[in-house]
């Protein structure tokens, strides 16, 4: 038949192309004849017609395709005999290789370990107030303002006058409202047992606002005027094992009150955390005469108001009634900001509470949660690809086991299970170990984190996930030796004739390989320089002078000395281990207050009259070690001294005078008067170290809540803390003896930093760990793939040396492109993230070089581990083998 | 018929198998089926079901019996297998014991 003769060709390359291979011989014989059978009958058109029919009729989905090897139908592949014989198997494929096994599931372990922690943060995050029951119908009660023609939205604390007339014009719209403090500290002391503790004092309503879940007594114990509620363990510490109910404890060594319940401690993720006792509202009152007077000052804002909103409201329907409110009742100076009263749902507050023009913009909280979650991604990202990586390499070692398993009868289902049900055993044996490591490294990241943060052991969504994940992973590792190897003919793997695919396949299978080292590469680059310049950043804000001493010095809040101060002066002086005693309204490292209202000469309107206000003592100076630029300390020899200031270098440079010595400033609205400069300071870093100072006063006239002592530099602490309490018991023995040192205090304040960077150098130090086992995999893969080569180079006479420069110069290579890539990417985000402090430092280029040259190091390390080891192997050896 | 079903298709396929005696292969039971029933079906229908029975166990196959005008492939020629001359003798049995249960004017009476 020749081919002008013959059936269409299109159609017959169509049939050798798709029908199955099984039945193409017969299939493509019988439609030839066929068609010769057509042909003579009817005519070439019609046998072209028919026989383009009948092909289609032959092609998938229309065919039938012969079921293989009949005889093996009954022989399941998961029979458990051959299930045993998978897991033998899998076993010994495992304790074959130990080291890539155990760097194969322990890279996959960490990597989901570091996703787990990053997840159930984030879910904490996400959770926050979600303790409160009633979650969903809290709020508080806000304002927008305008000033300067800007929206500006806060307002946390109101007027207590607010509150009542939420209360009563508009009580229909509440379940409740609730006026309350920020939270507080007093002295809370039964008998001996005595502490200085920070709680809140709440309107009746709050236990069921907040919905606290009562140990003992009940949600009703605030209607009375003396009582409170403590926290269980605020209890235990002052009970014991006793129960506490209708013990009479005492208030700041003044009021008694009456204990009518016990709450179960609130946890950290609540805004309400820490508050270790909640008494009556008006208590505060009793305690505080200035309460009294903003019973009715709609100018007077100090005071959080929570509300819970009625079960038929919504938020916006509430906010809309109640938005206008305090307009009416406020002053000509006061209106002027037009406050917009509006409700700030509790499901906000963490993460949604920054404000820009009256609308939510992403809060720093906010970023760090995306910013987290992308982290954990990229590294769950990067250790799922590696596991996918280094299976796919190892299994190719694994052709002529599949040759052997065909050529004895196995069929392709059987092997494509037994390849999948080996990864996801594997995959689970990871799971199990990234549990274990989790609940590990739990105790350490809720340190660091300020967490508490637990595995949810019971949550049917977060198994949900982790099983999802891992299957998921499974499947993508072990789907390229269950579907691809398992396809292999077992003539060619048994003689050796396999290679993985064609040569183009096995370049693509290099080329993604590659790509995928250059793209660990960079994130890991990225996160070290991240991790040095956080620190860097750190560092040069504690090195910053601060403008005081801070060894040595102590504080602690004058709560129940009740004019007992000079006496405790005197004594602690007399015991000549304090070096010098003064007060305080703030603790030194706390900027306290700030107000307007003054005046000076020179001043132009468009001058800033906003200062840093501070009533100190006239010791404060020498206490602290404050430095002076201009003119002399306070004295308590001069009577004359109570109308002078001091002021810090900032605040003349605001001032804009040249020689502050001398000059009068008036003051409204803090300590009403005229006051004459006595001396200008050293600018000193009470705040932020991240900030400039702020241009603060300091005076000696009024009010002064905390004690500082400064202890004798001769005096070593361990002999002076003892002689100092034993004074102050013998002074105020109602008062606990509850201090704080200034320089503890003041490293409080890089917290958040030092967080950040403790949690980048985590990341980074995991990042390149899996980075490097994904390196080590391809690198081993690579140095597999040209034994052969390597043998012959060596036989023809290739140094060790050579032959390590051949192998390793590649990746060095990657590693320079990743560090291309990397360098840019991080250097804009760090530079937006310094921008944030007013004290900063520049992205040095060191820390660029120095990350760059770490990164190669360890690369070459794990590199040569290979490289190396190829380079050494006996080229007879690695030729003989066949 | 009690273990396996054996549809009409099938049925007259694997007649034709019968028929054919060992020469039975794709083109054959084709050209049978067209001449013996005039029915015209595609090649891919007849081929499924050739499979379909083999695999119900009524036929076996062997390749063989390469033809130059086939290109010097093989066919596959199919055989009934006892299963499948024991399935077809049930039907021919069950359907004559079905018509001596016919009441004797019922078809006549339909006017079949």
């Amino acid at each position: 038949m020749n081919v002008s003769n013959g059936p269409p060709r299109f159609a017959h390359w169509l049939l050798t192309r798709l029908h199955p291979n099984d039945t193409l011989e017969e299939v493509e014989g019988d439609l030839d004849e066929l068609y010769t059978y057509w042909h003579e009958r009817a005519g070439r058109t019609q046998a072209t017609l028919r026989y383009l029919l009948n092909v289609v009729s032959v092609l998938p989905p229309f065919v039938r395709r012969r079921k293989r090897e009949l005889y093996h139908q009954n022989a399941s592949s998961l029979h458990p005999i051959m299930i045993r014989n998978y897991l033998k198997i899998a076993w010994r494929n495992l304790a074959k290789n130990k080291v890539y096994s155990a760097i194969n599931i322990g890279g996959l372990a960490v990597g989901m370990a570091v996703a787990m922690l990053i997840g159930l943060w984030i879910y904490d995050e996400l959770t926050f107030n979600q303790y409160h029951q009633n979650y969903s119908r809290v709020a508080q009660v806000m304002r927008h303002e305008w000033f300067d023609g800007r929206k500006e939205t806060g307002g946390q604390s109101s007027p207590i006058p607010l509150g009542t007339e939420l209360q009563t014009a508009f009580g229909d719209e509440f379940s409740y409202v609730v006026l309350s403090t920020k939270p507080v500290n007093y002295i809370i002391a039964s008998g001996d047992a005595k502490f200085n503790q920070s709680g809140r004092f709440m309107e009746a309503g709050a236990p069921e606002l907040l919905t606290l879940r009562m140990v003992q007594g009940s949600r009703a114990g605030l209607h009375e005027l003396n009582t409170i509620l403590l926290t269980e363990t605020l209890a235990k510490k002052l009970f014991g094992d006793e129960n506490p109910i209708n013990r009479i404890v005492t208030i700041d060594t003044q009021v008694n009150v009456k204990v009518t319940g016990v709450y179960e401690d609130l946890p950290t993720n609540s805004e309400f955390r820490g508050t270790s006792y909640i008494a009556p509202f008006d208590l505060y009152g009793s305690l505080n005469t200035w309460v009294k007077d903003a019973r009715d000052n709609w100018g007077d804002k100090s005071f959080p108001i929570y509300v819970q909103i009625a079960p038929n409201k919504t938020f916006e329907q509430v906010s809309a009634r109640i938005k206008g409110v305090m307009l009416p009742h406020l002053k000509a100076e006061n209106a002027a900001s037009k406050p917009e009263v509006f409700l700030h749902p509790m499901s906000n507050w963490h993460l949604f509470s920054a404000f820009e023009n009256g609308a939510n913009v992403t809060s720093e909280p906010m970023k760090y949660v995306l910013f987290y979650g992308v982290i954990g991604l990229f590294v769950l990202l990067l250790a799922c690809i590696n596991f996918t990586n280094l299976s796919t390499a190892r299994s190719e070692k694994r052709a002529k086991e599949v040759g052997i398993r065909k050529a004895i009868g196995s069929v392709r289902a059987q092997l494509t299970s037994q390849f999948l049900s080996e990864s996801v055993l594997v995959s689970m044996v990871a799971f199990g170990l990234c549990l274990v490591l989790v609940q590990l490294a739990l105790p350490w990241f809720n340190r660091v984190a300020d967490k508490q943060i637990v595995i949810l052991w019971v949550n049917p969504i977060f198994w949900l996930a982790c099983i999802t994940f891992t299957l998921f992973t499974a499947l993508l590792a072990g789907s390229y030796p269950a579907f691809y190897l398992s396809s292999l003919q077992p003539v060619k793997t048994l003689k050796g004739l396999y290679s993985s695919g064609s040569p183009s396949g096995w370049h693509s299978a290099i080329a993604s390989r590659k790509i995928l080292v250059v793209f660990q590469f960079t994130i890991s680059i990225a996160l070290i320089i991240g991790t040095a310049s956080v620190y860097q950043q750190i560092q040069l804000a504690k090195n910053r002078p601060v403008g005081y001493d801070r060894k040595g010095l102590l504080s602690f809040p004058k709560n129940g000395f009740l004019g007992k101060e000079n006496v405790l002066r005197d004594e602690l002086l007399r015991t000549g281990v304090a070096a010098e005693v003064a007060e305080s309204a703030y603790p030194l490292t706390n900027e306290g207050s700030n107000n307007t209202g003054f005046d000076w000469r020179g001043k132009t309107p468009t001058m800033s009259d906003d200062f840093g206000t501070i009533r100190i003592s006239a010791e404060y100076g020498k206490a602290v070690g404050w430095q002076f630029i201009a003119g002399r300390d306070f004295s308590r020899r001069f009577r004359s001294d109570s109308s002078g200031l001091i002021i810090n270098e900032s605040a003349m440079k605001v001032m804009g005078i040249q020689h502050a010595v001398g000059e009068q400033v008036r003051s409204e609205h803090w300590q009403k008067g005229t006051f004459t400069i006595l001396g200008v300071v050293k600018d000193m870093v009470m705040a932020s170290p991240f900030e400039r100072v702020r241009p603060t006063i300091f005076s000696i006239q009024g009010t002064k809540r905390w004690m500082l002592v400064k202890i004798n530099p001769q005096v070593s602490l361990h002999t002076a803390l003892p002689k100092l309490e034993a004074t102050f018991k013998a002074v105020v023995p109602d008062v606990p003896f509850d201090y704080k040192f200034a320089d503890e205090e003041y490293a409080l304040k890089f917290t958040a930093e030092e967080r950040i960077g403790k949690l980048a150098s985590f990341f980074a130090s995991l990042a390149i760990f899996i980075s490097c086992l994904g390196l080590f995999g391809l690198a081993s893969f690579m140095a597999e793939r040209r034994t052969k080569e390597i043998g012959v180079r060596k036989v023809l006479g290739a140094s060790a040396l050579t032959i390590w420069r051949l192998l390793s110069q590649e990746f060095v290579l990657l590693v320079l492109i990743a560090f291309a890539i990397a360098t840019p990417t991080a250097y804009y985000f760090l530079s937006n993230w310094l921008q944030k402090y007013e004290y900063h430092t520049n992205v040095s280029w060191w820390i660029f070089a120095m990350s760059g040259m770490g990164t190669l190091i360890i690369t070459l390390l794990t590199v040569s581990y290979q490289s190396i080891k190829a380079a050494l192997v006996n080229p007879v050896k690695s030729l003989r083998s066949e | 018929m009690r273990r396996t079903y054996l549809g009409e298709f099938e049925e007259v396929v694997l007649l034709m198998v019968a028929i054919l005696d060992g020469e039975g292969y794709g083109v054959t039971v084709s050209q049978a089926l067209e001449e013996h029933t005039g029915r015209i079906v595609t090649f891919g229908t007849v081929h499924n079901t050739l499979i379909r029975l083999e695999e119900k166990g009524f036929v076996r196959s062997e390749l063989g019996g390469a033809t130059t005008e086939r290109g010097g492939r093989r066919k596959r020629l199919f055989r009934v297998t006892a299963l499948g001359s024991r399935a077809l003798q049930e039907i021919q049995q069950l359907r004559q014991d079905l018509w001596q249960l016919l009441p004797p004017n019922t078809l006549r009476l339909g006017g079949v």
